[in-house]
């Protein structure tokens, strides 16, 4: 799912102070299953937002309301009142929701009150690790079924690099990062396909990420 | 060996091909555009290796271009080998590149993944990673045999032809894969290797074993990495901060013993002469240089019994006057190997 997390409540603050009436908008989708952005987030940063201003001498107006999912316009059809009454909306969606508020109230700036951070699991409570970065060119056959792509710091297609030692990768600093190569590895032959490990992968084509441009996907099946 | 790529006609291709073994030497570009330091470091390199190894931007730490040295070096007549990493370029970048550096008159290419950002100066930095080491070796292979970019288009015109290298690691895990992964380097287009600093040599020995069984040191010559320990405290960085080496303890227990029966740092700071305190920490310095400059040589003299090991690459970054007491005393290299002087 998309995770994010919320951003410094100061950074926040500097955003809305030229606004009045401010409106906290959560979404029930991704972000409240990460517990992020849903409705009890958005609940309690507009809390924040209102003590916050008041010790500052400039207390603002603040609304809360949470749409079922922010990035499509139906559902944010429900908070138009809302975004009515209000100067400025702190959107406590993903990045894809602040987008679709501002397209669809153009007359109203929503700024975001969450850092986007990725396509990840949730391993265990609390934890949330990528596995995805939506390359749009899937390789998950070739590796066991682990992407070296998100979870290799240089996105590697040949093997681990000489930074991988005792099943650590060697970039992150608390040094407990498994080495997504070494899991391949393992996880290769375990399946008896090591074979596939000694293939050499030419350049990968990152025309379907993100360096292709802005990417779209269009079914004219579904289209009415 | 005959089939082992074009001749590119470099010192270190030609005494690759000889049979001798070589010894490659290595030079860190300044992190400042003074050319004066690279001349410095440079001339004590000069004629005692095949060729000298400019490092591109390592540790992620940002120097002067590496070809911009490679250029500085040949002025001075000393044959560079220069390192391109994949970090900081695309496959747009590094083509360009290499033309450039072809032109310039470079021979040698080293082809790395590169470290990471975050070990260096500028940790905030976008990385990269458009190719790997494998696929960039792969992509100058064809530049340099097939005369064709990476996207297909021909070459109309001189084609880059560089002597292609790459690095490996025989201390990195999983151990099963690394010789594997050198087979991958080779069939990728590496006419030579590089090995990581060799400090644990059983460990590198079982390694080339697993080589040797797999024919690599036939199909690319295999360099062991060597490098003089210059303290006990580098002895002890490099076996516990530095990722990917292996330091044998008996080298530390040997560092440490070097300045046995010398004041220790304690007594030199409560000395009350500052000439005194000075030739006692000179003494102190000189006796574990020498040390780390014999266990060196004795890696060296070890990794000649080694089947398939074709020379070794000497690191001595910020010591390059140590290099010339190494080869001299391994005799190897292109100045001081009997066998050359007779050729």
């Amino acid at each position: 799912m998309i995770v994010a997390e919320q951003k410094p409540l100061e950074e926040i603050k500097g955003m809305v102070a030229g606004a009045e009436k401010i409106l906290v908008l959560g979404c029930g989708t991704c972000v409240t299953v990460c517990f992020a952005g849903g409705e009890k987030e958005a609940s309690i940063l507009a809390s924040q937002l209102r003590m916050a201003t008041r010790l500052d001498g400039d207390e603002k107006e603040v609304t809360e309301f949470t749409v079922q999912r922010q990035c499509e316009y139906e559902y944010n059809d429900l908070a138009a009142d809302y975004v009515r009454e209000a100067d400025l909306v702190v959107s406590l969606a993903c990045g894809i929701g602040v987008q679709t508020m501002n397209e669809q109230f153009p007359e109203k700036l929503t700024v975001p009150g969450l850092n986007t951070n990725g396509l990840s699991q949730p391993v265990e409570q609390g934890v949330w690790e990528e596995r995805c970065q939506a390359c749009g060119d899937c390789v998950l056959d070739l590796t066991g079924g682990l992407c070296p792509i998100a979870r290799c710091a240089k996105s590697l297609l040949n093997g681990p690099c000489g930074g991988s030692q005792r099943g650590i990768c060697e970039v992150y600093a608390e040094k407990e990062t498994p080495c997504v190569w070494d899991q391949i590895y393992h996880r290769l032959e375990d399946l008896g396909q090591l074979d596939k490990l000694m293939e050499l992968e030419p350049p990968k084509n990152w025309h379907t990420s993100r360096d292709g441009g802005q990417r779209k996907i269009v079914r004219e099946d579904l289209r009415l | 060996m005959s089939d082992n790529g074009t001749i590119v006609g470099s010192n270190l291709e030609k005494a690759l091909k000889a049979g001798y073994f070589v010894a490659t030497g290595e030079l860190g570009p300044p992190q400042s555009a003074d050319r004066h330091e690279i001349e410095h470091k440079a001339g004590f390199l000069k004629g005692i290796v095949e060729s000298v190894n400019l490092t591109d931007n390592q540790t992620a730490v940002v120097r002067m271009s590496s070809i911009s040295v490679a250029v500085m070096l040949l002025e001075m007549g000393i044959e560079p080998n220069i390192q391109m990493t994949a970090r900081d370029r695309n496959r747009i970048a590094i083509q360009s590149d290499l033309l450039g550096a072809y032109a310039l008159g470079v021979r040698n290419l080293l082809c790395l993944t590169g470290d990471h950002q975050t070990f260096g100066n500028h940790p905030n930095a976008k990385n990269v990673h458009d190719v790997d080491s494998i696929s960039m070796l792969q992509m100058c292979r064809n530049m340099r045999d097939q005369k064709i970019f990476e996207c297909g288009d021909a070459i109309k015109g001189q084609e880059p032809r560089f002597l292609l290298g790459a690095a490996a690691n025989p201390f990195a895990d999983p151990f099963d894969f690394r010789p594997y992964r050198l087979g991958k380097k080779a069939r990728a287009g590496a006419d030579f290797i590089q090995t990581q600093l060799v400090f644990n040599v059983p460990k590198f020995q079982e390694y080339m074993r697993r080589v040797v069984d797999l024919g690599l040191h036939e199909q690319t010559y295999i360099l062991a990495g060597v490098g003089p320990i210059k303290s006990l405290g580098a002895a002890r960085y490099m076996a516990a901060k530095v990722p990917g080496m292996e330091v044998d303890p008996e080298y530390i227990e040997r560092m440490r013993t070097s300045t046995q029966g010398l004041p220790s740092i304690k007594e030199i700071r409560s000395m009350d002469d500052p000439s005194e305190a000075k030739e006692a920490r000179r003494l102190r310095k000189k006796a574990a240089e020498t040390e780390g400059i014999g266990i060196c040589v004795e890696i060296i003299e070890a990794c000649k019994e080694i089947e398939g090991v074709a020379g070794v690459h000497i690191m001595a970054i910020e010591w390059e006057e140590a290099v010339d007491g190494i080869v001299r005393t391994a005799q190897i290299g292109p100045k001081y190997d009997p066998a050359r002087q007779a050729a």
